[in-house]
């Protein structure tokens, strides 16, 4: 667009009246806008902070918090190494090395015979959850995770399932193997709560084009 | 001078230079609590009951942090501006008065006891302000010695700025100078006692309002605080004059500028607020009961001026460098002039009545 296109709308500032100039009613305004604020949290206990020790934030259900390696209802971890989630990961913080599954488990080729995240290097940006078919690695709402050392923060696969162990009662699994009596909630930010999510076949979304 | 005065002296300056200090440690916490309430949250509350003891730990970490001194900074002018910060915020309380004082001071035997560290100082004004114009060379110096660029903006930037807010300054004053006939803050005072009309008192800010508003806005100027700390801007400049500056020389600055905010509000309380003046107290009064009650008044009014000069704080945003110029020489002198002309020409036509 040329700068004397005749569509181009130009906006000029207002005008400022004289009592404008002054500044002075602006500042009244906003010494009533923090007035407000400061009494209302000074005295109208209206302060949003937690006070963390004492009382436990919560986050909402989609807060990207320390992964965890689903299960399935044998118990065996439902990841197929199929390294999509560390290809996605623009961290390079997921390190799988995946095996020929055992003979017993018929319903895969692969297992992941270790699976190590680096919960250091990794920016929490939820690809890796995005990216996975099978719904194996999900990121929960833990939030609080310290070590003493730079390799205790390095999670091993044993420790990642432990903490599905730990989070699954929280937070069910969003999906897999749901019956299928379970409400389907509108959107994957349902506020309702984690839910199975409603896969919408490729031919619906909107094209990029 | 007998030896009893120089030991009231000497009670007074160890009473107003500890007490002020302390004022600066729980100013510094009363801040930090009003940002807080601003951004809707709660501020220090840990360390000790409701955090009143968060001063001692901030006092003990600005001591026992590493003092780091810069290779390249010029030494000696380093060293020096923390130290002439704190000297000239220190040394501008001494004609300051802090209650009754002059003609109204009670007396022991007989003998006054003024309180103000150095009473009847004619041009306590001039006094005052030469020395909040002395404070700038911290600033300045601090940038210049830094040998930083951001630092050296925030010097130069200072420097500007307290020249341009001066003149506002000092000429917002003069009305009221003109109207109590003396240089000598006490005298300010007890003409505003004097004068009221009924109930209502011959406070500055109503006998010269728009002196008033070039007074605070200058005052702002004077002290570097939002929205005129151009000179410490933490978001362009890094912090400014002090980037360099760590540990307790860092905290020199900042007692400096919190007791250049009581200096400031004691200003403005005594010229335009009436200083001690309250409906139930006169400038005759001067038993013991009515010095203490004096006291209090004043210490209530600059406590509410404080939290007025941190309300704006947390209000508005910071000025912009030729606005703030603009603001300086193309509003403010001019109406201090109109303002001053204005007063004596009225003082002229109504001769006796002030
Ligand atoms: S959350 Fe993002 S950075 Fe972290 S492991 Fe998953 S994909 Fe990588
Ligand atoms: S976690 Fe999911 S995406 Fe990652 S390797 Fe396992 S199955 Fe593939």
């Amino acid at each position: 667009m040329k700068p004397d296109d005749p569509n181009l709308k130009r906006v000029e500032p207002p005008k400022l009246t004289l009592l404008e100039k002054t500044y002075l009613p602006q500042i009244l305004g906003g010494l009533a806008v923090t007035g407000r604020h400061i009494l209302g949290s000074a005295i109208g206990g209206k302060a949003v902070t937690v006070q963390y020790p004492e009382e436990q934030h919560v986050p909402t259900a989609n807060y990207r918090g320390v992964h965890r390696l689903n299960k399935d209802e044998q118990g065996r971890v439902k990841c197929v190494a199929c390294m999509l989630c560390a290809t996605a990961c623009p961290a390079h913080c997921i390190d799988i090395v995946g095996a020929t599954a055992p003979e017993d488990w018929p319903d895969r080729e692969k297992y992941p015979e270790s699976f190590v995240i680096d919960e250091l290097r990794c920016i929490y940006c939820g690809m890796c959850e995005e990216a996975c078919p099978v719904d194996a690695i999900e990121l929960t709402g833990l939030y609080d995770i310290t070590g003493l050392s730079r390799e205790e923060l390095i999670y091993d696969k044993a420790k990642l399932l432990s903490v599905f162990d730990m989070t699954k009662d929280a937070e069910p699994m969003k999906t897999g193997n749901p019956p299928a009596s379970l409400p389907v909630p509108t959107s994957p930010l349902d506020p309702e709560g984690p839910g199975p999510r409603t896969t919408v076949p490729a031919a619906q979304l909107p094209s990029r084009s | 001078m007998a030896t009893w005065q120089i030991a009231v002296i000497l009670v007074k300056i160890f009473l107003i230079v500890g007490l002020f200090q302390g004022a600066v440690a729980y100013m510094i916490l009363l801040e930090r609590k009003i940002a807080a309430w601003a951004q809707d949250r709660i501020g220090p509350n840990r360390c000790g009951p409701l955090g009143l003891l968060q001063p001692l730990a901030d006092g003990a970490k600005m001591l026992l942090k590493e003092d780091v001194i810069p290779g390249y900074v010029n030494k000696p002018l380093y060293i020096l501006a923390p130290a002439i910060a704190i000297v000239m915020a220190t040394i501008g309380f001494a004609v300051v008065p802090f209650g009754p004082a002059g003609l109204d001071a009670p007396t022991v035997n007989g003998n006054p006891i003024h309180f103000q560290i150095a009473p009847n100082v004619d041009i306590g004004i001039l006094y005052v302000f030469a020395i909040g114009s002395l404070a700038v060379y911290a600033v300045i110096l601090g940038g210049y010695a830094s040998n930083n660029k951001y630092s050296f903006l925030g010097g130069l930037r200072n420097s500007a700025q307290i020249i341009s807010y001066e003149i506002p300054l000092g000429l917002s004053v003069l009305g009221m100078v003109m109207l109590a006939r003396s240089l000598e803050l006490n005298d300010v005072m007890s003409w505003q006692d004097r004068n009221g009309l009924g109930p209502i008192p011959a406070w500055g800010v109503f006998v010269q309002p728009l002196a008033f508003l070039i007074f605070l806005v200058s005052a702002f100027a004077e002290t570097n605080r939002l929205p005129f700390d151009l000179a410490e801007a933490e978001q362009e400049l890094v912090g400014g004059f002090h980037t360099e500056y760590s540990a307790m020389k860092f905290g020199m600055f900042f007692l400096g500028e919190y007791l250049h905010v009581i200096t400031v509000s004691f200003l403005t309380v005594i010229l335009f607020f009436g200083g001690w003046d309250a409906p139930f107290l006169g400038v005759e009064d001067t038993s013991w009961i009515a010095a203490v009650l004096k006291v209090g008044v004043i210490f209530f009014k600059v406590t509410l001026m404080v939290i007025f000069i941190m309300w704006i704080r947390w209000t508005l945003p910071r000025f912009r460098y030729d606005q703030l110029m603009n603001l300086a020489w193309k509003a403010l002198i001019p109406l201090a002039l109109l303002n001053l002309v204005v007063t004596m020409v009225l003082i002229q036509l109504f001769r006796g009545v002030g």
